[in-house]
């Protein structure tokens, strides 16, 4: 099912020894992890476990204590939201990080605003290029004057998507893309997901819905306390195995162990 | 992701518009803001019944204007920091203290270290530099002290309240200034700190034909991307109105004839004789009328049409995400507070050029009529929403308000109950509109 053959190829993205620590708490420690082009791995874990935390340092919101961050095999420097989108590196965040008080266009050029030649916020441009994208993913919506407060969850969650694309994301982070949906918007983030893989773009799915990681990933990686507990090949672990690595930290033969992985199986 | 329920809703309830909710569709008008235009109308006219005819005259509109500019001006600075979820208390002792600075420099230093002799013009424009610049640099260090080192803009400019106002006090052991220069002395009004009538009308010209520029760009930059329009009907509408308000203030201010006094002794300085039945010479628009408009359409532009404005807002509907966007929130907020203490500094000239004075008491209280102009003019506590045209409304408001109860001859003490009622009166309305919709 995999159609990669990782080994041979550069990671897209690759996080070493990862670590951080908020007052004495090791939120994430020696965490490593990698992606590859058109690959979507999963990131499966407790909450607390640190898997926000630690997307959270590769999309620039934290600064990490140690560890190095390698985007096509070359060691880049993130230390900021803006640094990780000059590497191609979006994020869609769980709480979708939207300016409730501004509309859909404003939000999706937020930071990196369209100008007129007169040094301008080039509003009209930036709307083009708003319906164009939203065309895409929401054919339906019209409601471009309106601050994104008054729109539905789902309006909004599809703003947040359109804003990580719009920019040609190569590598797309993915927090919880469908806590806040219905079935229906479910099956559509699943649909967008496989046509974004097949465009080449590398994405991390944070989640807590199995059914959903195993439909959709070519990867997981579980994290608990803070640590690795391993990563393994969707077709190489069966759910039951990955509750397993979830709950115990105990990893099944055929995934890569990580440092989190219980020590010595009874 | 496809929302199947609203579209339908929208076009069911585009249907059933009744023909009000039809125009302000078309027009694209804010509610709250007409809202707000006829609360002015009615205190107007109000105020005009019950003092008998006094209030809307040209002379008390005129005055009106003047009185309004000085709290109109540091009101749009107010809107921008209020929207970040922050205040500042301190505006109106940094308008004494740049005020005092702007004061002393040209009645005391200037002429006593430097030997400018008075009279010159580089008296009043490096007093004004430095009032200006001293009220930035205020500005941003309590912004410093808020964004980089995080302690609360309330206590920050709590603290600058006291420090400002003790500072102006010290500057000249609580003496008071005076009097300014003659030139500086214009940005007060008055008969010569007006521009007369064939100025005025024009400033009225270019204005109007500025309305009608923007109206007509803003239409062909829609049109060239193929989206929808406004009626033409509308567009003319809103066009008609905007010109006719223009016209109509300047004809107001135009038809206010300086005093008899001022006029004999303008015409005995230039040896013209005064004509049976008195010379009119019209005020026509107060310099810091002007001052107030100027600024007005500078900080609107800011806010609605550069990045730093757009940050404002986004940082204020969410500040989390901002900083996720990638934007330098801190840095931002320091640069608001400079703004306000700049727009403070200005209103300090106007204060001080009016009084023909600088004293430590000038601005007293002046932050609770600011922040009380930005608040009725709808700027909302909880964060990111406001508009720099509803802060100056809401400070012509408050003024209206204050002047007509003098016109009425109400005491002090019943004047600021009045006022403080309004307030509440005016938040909790607000309250109330921003639930429904």
């Amino acid at each position: 099912m995999v159609p990669l053959a990782p080994t041979t190829e550069v990671p897209l993205v690759e996080m070493r020894d990862i670590s951080i620590a908020f007052g004495g708490i090791r939120a994430v420690d020696d965490a490593s992890i990698d992606l590859y082009p058109g690959e979507v791995v999963a990131l499966l874990g407790h909450n607390g476990a640190g898997k926000s935390t630690l997307i959270k340092i590769l999309s620039g919101a934290y600064k990490r204590d140690s560890g190095a961050i390698l985007v096509n095999g070359a060691e880049v420097a993130i230390n900021s939201p803006r640094d990780a989108k000059q590497y191609g590196i979006e994020t869609i965040y769980q709480t979708l990080a939207l300016a409730d008080n501004v509309d859909a266009a404003a939000n999706l050029f937020l930071g990196r605003e369209l100008m007129t030649s007169w040094g301008t916020l080039d509003d009209v441009a930036m709307e083009a290029e708003a319906r164009k994208v939203m065309g895409r993913l929401n054919p339906r919506f019209q409601r471009f004057k309106d601050p994104v407060a008054r729109l539905s969850g789902g309006q909004r969650q599809s703003v947040a998507i359109a804003r990580a694309i719009l920019f040609n994301a190569r590598i797309l982070i993915m927090d919880e893309p469908t806590a806040a949906l219905g079935p229906q918007e479910t099956a559509q983030v699943g649909e967008l997901v496989k046509q974004l893989k097949s465009e080449g773009i590398g994405i991390f799915l944070i989640s807590h819905d199995i059914h959903d990681v195993f439909d959709l990933a070519d990867r997981v990686c579980v994290m608990k306390n803070g640590q690795v507990v391993g990563t393994a090949k969707t077709t190489d672990v069966t759910q039951d195995e990955v509750l397993g690595m979830i709950i115990l930290g105990k990893c099944p033969p055929g995934a890569i162990p990580g440092p989190g992985a219980m020590k010595a199986a009874a | 992701m496809t929302d199947i329920t609203t579209t339908p809703v929208d076009r069911a309830r585009a249907s059933e518009l009744g023909p009000f909710a039809r125009f302000l569709k078309a027009t694209e008008l804010d509610v709250r803001m007409l809202g707000m235009l006829a609360a002015l109308a009615i205190i107007w006219v109000g105020l005009h019944f019950l003092s008998g005819g006094l209030f809307l005259t040209p002379r008390n509109l005129w005055n009106l204007s003047v009185q309004s500019a000085s709290v109109a001006i540091m009101a749009t600075g107010m809107v921008l920091v209020i929207v970040t979820r922050n205040i500042d208390l301190s505006v109106g002792s940094i308008l004494g203290f740049s005020g005092m600075v702007m004061g002393v420099m040209q009645a005391q230093w200037l002429p006593q270290y430097l030997g400018i002799p008075l009279g010159s013009h580089w008296l009043w424009i490096i007093a004004l530099c430095s009032g200006l610049i001293v009220g930035t640099a205020i500005g941003a260090l309590q912004g410093y002290v808020i964004a980089y080192m995080g302690v609360p803009a309330f206590i920050v400019t709590l603290g600058g309240l006291l420090i400002w106002r003790g500072g102006a006090w010290w500057l000249t052991s609580g003496q008071t200034v005076a009097p300014m220069d003659e030139t500086y002395r214009l940005m007060g009004g008055g008969p010569e700190g007006s521009i007369g009538a064939t100025w005025s009308w024009i400033v009225a010209v270019i204005a109007c034909l500025g309305v009608i520029w923007l109206l007509r760009s803003a239409r062909t930059q829609r049109k060239r991307f193929h989206f929808p329009l406004r009626p033409v009907w509308a567009e003319v509408f809103l066009g008609a109105v905007a010109c006719l308000v223009i016209l109509g203030a300047v004809l107001v201010a135009n038809s206010y004839g300086w005093p008899i006094g001022i006029v004999r002794r303008y015409a005995q300085e230039n040896g013209i004789t005064l004509p049976e039945g008195g010379l009119f010479i019209a005020h026509g628009i107060a310099i810091p009328v002007l001052m107030a408009v100027a600024v007005g359409i500078v900080m609107t532009f800011l806010t609605r049409r550069t990045r730093f404005g757009r940050y404002v807002f986004a940082i204020g509907g969410n500040p989390e995400a901002a900083a996720l966007a990638g934007i330098a929130t801190r840095w931002v907020t320091m640069k608001i507070f400079m703004l306000m203490g700049l727009l403070a500094a200005i209103g300090a000239a106007i204060s001080s050029a009016r009084l023909n004075a600088s004293t430590n008491a000038l601005g007293t209280l002046d932050e609770l009529l600011v922040i009380a102009a930005a608040v009725i003019g709808g700027t909302s506590l909880a964060g990111g929403a406001g508009t720099v045209l509803g802060a100056m409304l809401g400070a012509l408001l408050m003024q209206s308000l204050q002047s007509g109860m003098v016109l009425l001859g109400i005491d002090t003490p019943l004047q600021n109950i009045i006022v403080g009622f309004v307030l509440v009166l005016a938040v909790w309305l607000d309250t109330m509109y921003r639930k429904r919709v």
